[in-house]
């Protein structure tokens, strides 16, 4: 294989994973994120305890956490079919990444809003605040460099787990190396796809420091 | 303007606890009232209770004619919008600049902005942080944080501002200067204030009126001036120790006690407000033929109020000792024989 074909390869492989990780974070990160916050505020103490949805949504997120993520990956191929149209491909992997990556989104929202000095919280409700306003204009804003550092975490945690993918042929980087370097022998493919999955991991997080750094006031 | 009725409150954890016991009291408009009481006391949870942050198991509390046991919580949110309060570690939102500190509570009332921005900066103004308006807390002295809670607690225009423990994380000199700014609030709008405290120190600088607080009972309430000269219970007396009681060395308690038989006597006296200007002393020398000879004089102030002490000793012909006495008892001198304690 000549270079100029193999750096086409790689690149289009760097693409389809960032890809698969960029939509799959975001989705997760959306859907998580209520449920992190849910988690926090329903805990007793808090600013609408509810000992019923907190034990629920709790041990929900903690299913979740438990399944490994290349059982999920087959346990959800129907609902995959359904949702993407594919089983497949860069497509159908992005379905159970982003369901792999929801409760560890709630849990890393959960950790980070926990964080926030109790006593702002009781200084805004002393104000009169709504448990939304709460949420809105006290805890996110307070614990947005925190969240920004446990997104980066679900980011890094996803390039992993979209490396899996490939064991089901979902594209990316990881498939390139199994395709490549164990069916064919092709072992420089995989050291190369190694390399890059470092730098990249590298990247988002010096990414994410940095833009936690510049929220943290 | 505030009052509370019977209100007790129990915590259960592990024990139980409880921290409030049947506790009555009437804070006037525009008045600063203290609440003064040792760590534990119930101090925090009784001024949890005024806003709502607690609540109580029984009794009522009346903050400007709602009793705030009765309401909702959408009526308590609107309730306490009219209810300042400030911390102890000022408990400022580290995300927002002081602007943007003091522009929340006009926010969650629904304030227009270009309304908001005026205000924040006649806010800032009061304060006198006008310099610091985009610096965020971290960057700010305690003194400057607890300006920018204060500023914050004013905003919505309220009725009643809470100070728990507010000065207790400031050294003495941004604890004047804190305190200083509160009573000019007090009597520049009306405010009424309750400022609780751990020190005398903090109550006898700006409150009106104070109540002593104890294992969750109120010991005793009155005028500061009152509580400082004639405290009635143990408890007082041990939170005003140091503050205006001397500790008199012991030798000289014994040498008072051996001296009783030829007539001396050791007399803590208090001079209170224009008392302080009369020579009572002196009048007393001339009409009398004792000696006195002052061991220990001191003269503070309690908010706009002279307070004298002196430890002086009496001797001569016992008749004239007593008539002494009963003079300066007769011109309303506050005097006791002294003791350690
Ligand atoms: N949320 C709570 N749960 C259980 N016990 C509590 C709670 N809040 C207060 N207490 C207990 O109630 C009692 C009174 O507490 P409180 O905070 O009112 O005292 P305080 O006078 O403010 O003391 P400090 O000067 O230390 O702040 C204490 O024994 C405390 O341990
Ligand atoms: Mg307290």
């Amino acid at each position: 294989m000549g270079s100029f074909n193999m750096i086409t390869i790689l690149w289009s492989a760097v693409l389809q994973t960032l890809a698969m990780v960029g939509i799959s974070v975001v989705i997760a990160q959306v859907l998580g994120m209520p449920l992190g916050v849910l988690i926090v505020i329903t805990e007793e103490g808090h600013i609408v305890p509810n000992r019923w949805l907190h034990r629920i949504l709790s041990t929900t997120v903690n299913i979740g956490r438990s399944i490994p993520f290349i059982i999920l990956l087959v346990a959800v191929l129907p609902l995959t079919r359904l949702l993407a149209g594919t089983t497949f491909g860069t497509k159908g992997v992005i379905v159970p990444l982003t369901i792999a990556a929801i409760p560890f989104v709630a849990r890393v929202v959960e950790s980070a809003l926990k964080e926030v000095d109790p006593g702002v919280i009781e200084a805004a409700q002393a104000m009169g605040s709504t448990p939304m306003q709460i949420v809105y204009k006290v805890l996110i804003p307070e614990a947005l460099p925190s969240l920004v550092l446990g997104f980066t975490l679900t980011a890094v945690n996803l390039i992993g787990y979209s490396a899996m993918a490939g064991v089901v042929g979902g594209g990316g980087l990881g498939d390139l190396a199994i395709r490549y370097g164990f069916h064919r022998k092709q072992v420089d493919i995989t050291w190369y796809t190694v390399i890059i999955l470092v730098v990249l991991v590298q990247l988002l997080q010096m990414l994410g420091n940095w833009v936690a750094k510049k929220l943290s006031h | 303007m505030i009052e509370l009725r019977n209100v007790s409150k129990t915590f259960h954890t592990d024990r139980e606890i409880q921290a409030l016991k049947d506790v009555n009291l009437q804070i006037p408009k525009g008045e600063i009232f203290g609440i003064i009481g040792q760590s534990g006391a119930g101090k925090s949870t009784l001024i949890r209770c005024i806003n709502g942050l607690e609540k109580p198991d029984h009794g009522e509390i009346i903050v400007d004619g709602v009793n705030m046991s009765q309401l909702n919580p959408v009526q308590l949110r609107e309730a306490r919008k009219c209810i300042g309060m400030i911390f102890q570690h000022f408990n400022l939102l580290a995300s927002r600049t002081v602007a943007g500190n003091i522009a929340y509570p006009l926010e969650i009332a629904g304030v227009k902005r270009h309304v908001i921005k005026e205000r924040v900066d006649e806010l800032l103004h009061l304060v006198d942080l006008t310099d610091k308006a985009n610096a965020y807390p971290r960057q700010l002295s305690g003194g400057q944080k607890q300006r920018v809670g204060i500023a914050r607690a004013l905003a919505n225009r309220p009725q009643v501002l809470l100070c728990d423990e507010a000065t207790s994380a400031l050294d003495p000199e941004t604890t004047k200067s804190v305190l200083h700014l509160l009573a000019d609030i007090n009597a520049k709008m009306g405010l009424t204030i309750v400022l609780i405290t751990h020190e005398m120190a903090v109550i006898q600088e700006i409150c009106d009126k104070v109540a002593v607080l104890d294992n969750g009972t109120i010991q005793e309430t009155g005028s500061v001036i009152e509580i400082l000269a004639r405290p009635k219970t143990e408890v007082t007396k041990r939170m005003i120790q140091g503050l205006i009681n001397i500790q008199i060395p012991p030798e000289l308690l014994e040498r008072a006690r051996a001296s009783v038989t030829e007539s001396c006597v050791l007399l803590k006296l208090k001079f209170i407000g224009p008392q302080v200007h009369e020579p009572v002393i002196s009048a007393m020398l001339h009409k009398f033929s004792v000696e006195a000879n002052i061991l220990f004089g001191k003269i503070d102030q309690i908010k706009d109020t002279p307070f004298g002490m002196l430890l002086v000793e009496i001797c001569g012909p016992p008749d004239q000792v007593d008539q002494a006495i009963a003079y300066m008892n007769e011109q309303g001198v506050e005097m006791e024989v002294a003791t350690n304690g």
